[in-house]
């Protein structure tokens, strides 16, 4: 290719100007540089965005807590005396300790080990011990005030039980963050019954965070990728779908619907999907029933919610995934299952049973890790250094058909917008 | 719980012949994943078997998610089916160690009630081995035909954060 002979910079040091002005080329870089990485935390994770913390029901009493994260940023999400979510920086004041180690619990206050200095649940210093000296002798200056030494806090927002936080404090509110049509499917999920954790899996995927959102932004893959989905009707080139996406280009929502009939597939498409078989039969074909409990037309939605949260409603299996990136290559991801209060014992197994499609062992969850590390790989060991993204043309924001990436092409009008790229 | 202190612990020299023979098992069972002959899997387990791979914080909160849940041999057959034919991964070699097995009760109906820590470790065919996994199995292990099958394997895994994913049975 000629131009990369005339190329000044390589892809280790790149001048980070977009190919040709172009969304249908992503440049390497966006995935593989510290720098960028680096000016990702500070203008989407650490800028204006809500990013998701918690459940409500992980924190159900006051002095319930859970550690999390808002990007690679730990915090602790604390349920205070009066009911509210307070988010604060896992950091002490004092020596910076990163403090609150378990992943979850109940206390009355927070204390580091290291000097027990003790925080309210609000992460308001207020205790520092020796704060006076001993026998007149040394301890803080007079001039020392507690409140100016509280934890870092930050802005919260909650929705249907769902625990949203920001560095930024004048965000927007949670709805007109999200979007009329992205919001239409959180609350179909969240639809306001009372949610019952079912557990949780942790995985890493040595992958840019980016590539998560964009493999459920390309509903190309869905029917190449997961002969599972094919081959048992789950999902075929033909449904009724959708890439739904949001005006500003940042969330999405891939729905579909699951054929009422075993979908006739015809010969074209039969031919497209290398991985269809009419032959392959399931033992137990309980991992594909669909009870209705949604308002809505979708019996699937994967909700890709900028910048680290994914809502999965994969037929009766639900949870949250929280994107935690750990630098460029790799990201931590960290699964919350969950049913309803009023789940009967047959239903909440109905979904334990349907958890096998997802997670870094479900039948599609660990083929999309796999792809998502390859991609990564290839990135890193080659020479090329753009991919290639021209699926729907140019077409941008929701559609109604499959065979596209414009909610790619989205993400990154948002993205090159935020970063100055 | 001390084998002493169960209500249904069995003489020490039942306990010994138990726990030959479950190691016997166990060893049986790596054996045929080791190889890689997933289909033959499923023999392992009774018809309406229980098997759960799932992090030793959800055992330990009692929360009941998997990350894999099997219920009944159907299931098993289907990730087997689903991992020999359909699945895309990257090529591996999988080995199972097991150490520590513990008889905790002979039930009354001859249901056997074990322990057993294992490791997992995983070779990728571009990759230096890594320690994949490692956990504990908690079982309940029924005499069909003269054979032990396993009516419930628990797979508790200390080892909370899987690296990209976790493909074959463990």
């Amino acid at each position: 290719m000629p131009d990369d002979l005339t190329k000044t910079s390589g892809k280790n040091e790149p001048d980070y100007i977009w190919p040709n002005d172009d969304l249908q080329l992503i440049p390497d870089w966006v995935y593989t540089s510290q720098a960028i990485y680096e000016r990702e935390l500070e203008r989407i994770f650490h800028g204006r965005t809500w990013n998701f913390v918690a459940l409500e029901a992980e924190i159900p009493e006051p002095g319930s807590f859970k550690r999390s994260f808002v990007g690679p940023t730990p915090v602790v999400v604390a349920r205070d005396l009066d009911g509210s979510v307070r988010v604060f920086e896992n950091r002490c004041a004092h020596r910076g300790a990163e403090m609150c180690r378990p992943a979850a619990g109940k206390v009355k206050e927070f204390v580091c080990p290291y000097h027990q200095w003790t925080y309210d649940l609000a992460g308001n210093l207020i205790g520092v011990p020796f704060r006076r000296g001993l026998n007149k002798q040394g301890g803080m200056p007079a001039d020392f005030r507690p409140e100016e030494h509280n934890l870092r806090q930050l802005g919260v927002t909650t929705r249907r039980g769902v625990v949203f936080a920001s560095f930024c404090h004048d965000m927007e509110s949670l709805e007109d963050y999200l979007g009329k049509d992205v919001l239409e499917d959180f609350d179909a999920t969240f639809d306001g019954r009372k949610l019952k954790i079912l557990g949780y899996y942790r995985n890493t995927v040595p992958s840019n965070w980016k590539m998560y959102h964009e493999n459920l932004k390309d509903p190309y893959h869905a029917t190449l990728l997961h002969a599972f989905l094919v081959n048992f009707g789950l999902m075929v080139a033909g449904n009724k779908c959708a890439m739904i996406v949001d005006p500003s280009g940042r969330h999405g929502t891939l729905a579909s619907a699951k054929p009422e009939e075993k979908l006739q597939v015809d010969d074209y498409a039969k031919k497209q999907m290398r991985a269809f078989s009419d032959k392959m039969e399931l033992a137990d074909r309980r991992f594909l029933d669909y009870v209705k409990e949604f308002k809505s037309p979708w019996s699937v939605t994967m909700q890709t919610i900028w910048p680290n949260l994914i809502v999965q409603r994969e037929l009766n299996t639900l949870g949250v995934r929280h994107i935690v990136p750990q630098g460029p290559n790799e990201f931590l991801m960290i699964w919350v299952m969950f049913g309803y209060g009023g789940d009967s014992d047959e239903m909440v197994r109905h979904r334990l049973r349907q958890g096998n499609l997802m997670g870094p062992s479900g039948f599609l969850g660990l083929e999309d890790n796999e792809a998502l590390k390859f991609v990564q790989q290839g990135m890193a060991r080659s020479l090329s250094d753009t991919s290639y993204v021209a699926l729907g043309d140019r077409e941008e924001g929701t559609a109604h058909h499959i065979i596209t990436e414009g909610g790619i092409r989205s993400m990154y009008r948002h993205y090159r917008g935020v970063m100055g790229l | 719980m001390p084998l002493d202190a169960h209500p249904s612990a069995p003489a020490p020299a039942t306990v010994r012949d138990l726990r030959f023979a479950i190691e016997e098992f166990n060893f049986e069972y790596a054996a045929v994943l080791d190889a890689g002959k997933v289909a033959d899997w499923p023999n392992f387990f009774t018809d309406d078997a229980l098997y759960v791979v799932t992090g030793r914080e959800n055992a330990d909160a009692n929360l009941p998610v998997g990350l894999v849940y099997c219920e009944g041999i159907g299931m098993l057959k289907d990730r087997a089916l689903a991992i020999a034919k359909s699945m895309m991964f990257a090529p591996r070699y999988m080995q199972h160690q097991f150490s520590n097995v513990r008889i905790l009760a002979l039930e009354a109906d001859g249901t056997i009630v074990a322990r057993t820590n294992y490791v997992l470790y995983q070779t990728l065919v571009d990759e230096k081995t890594t320690i994949q996994q490692v956990g504990r199995y908690d079982d309940r292990f029924v005499r069909r035909d003269k054979r032990l099958l396993l009516r419930a394997r628990r797979c508790v895994y200390d080892s909370l954060i899987i690296d990209t994913a976790l493909i074959y049975p463990v």
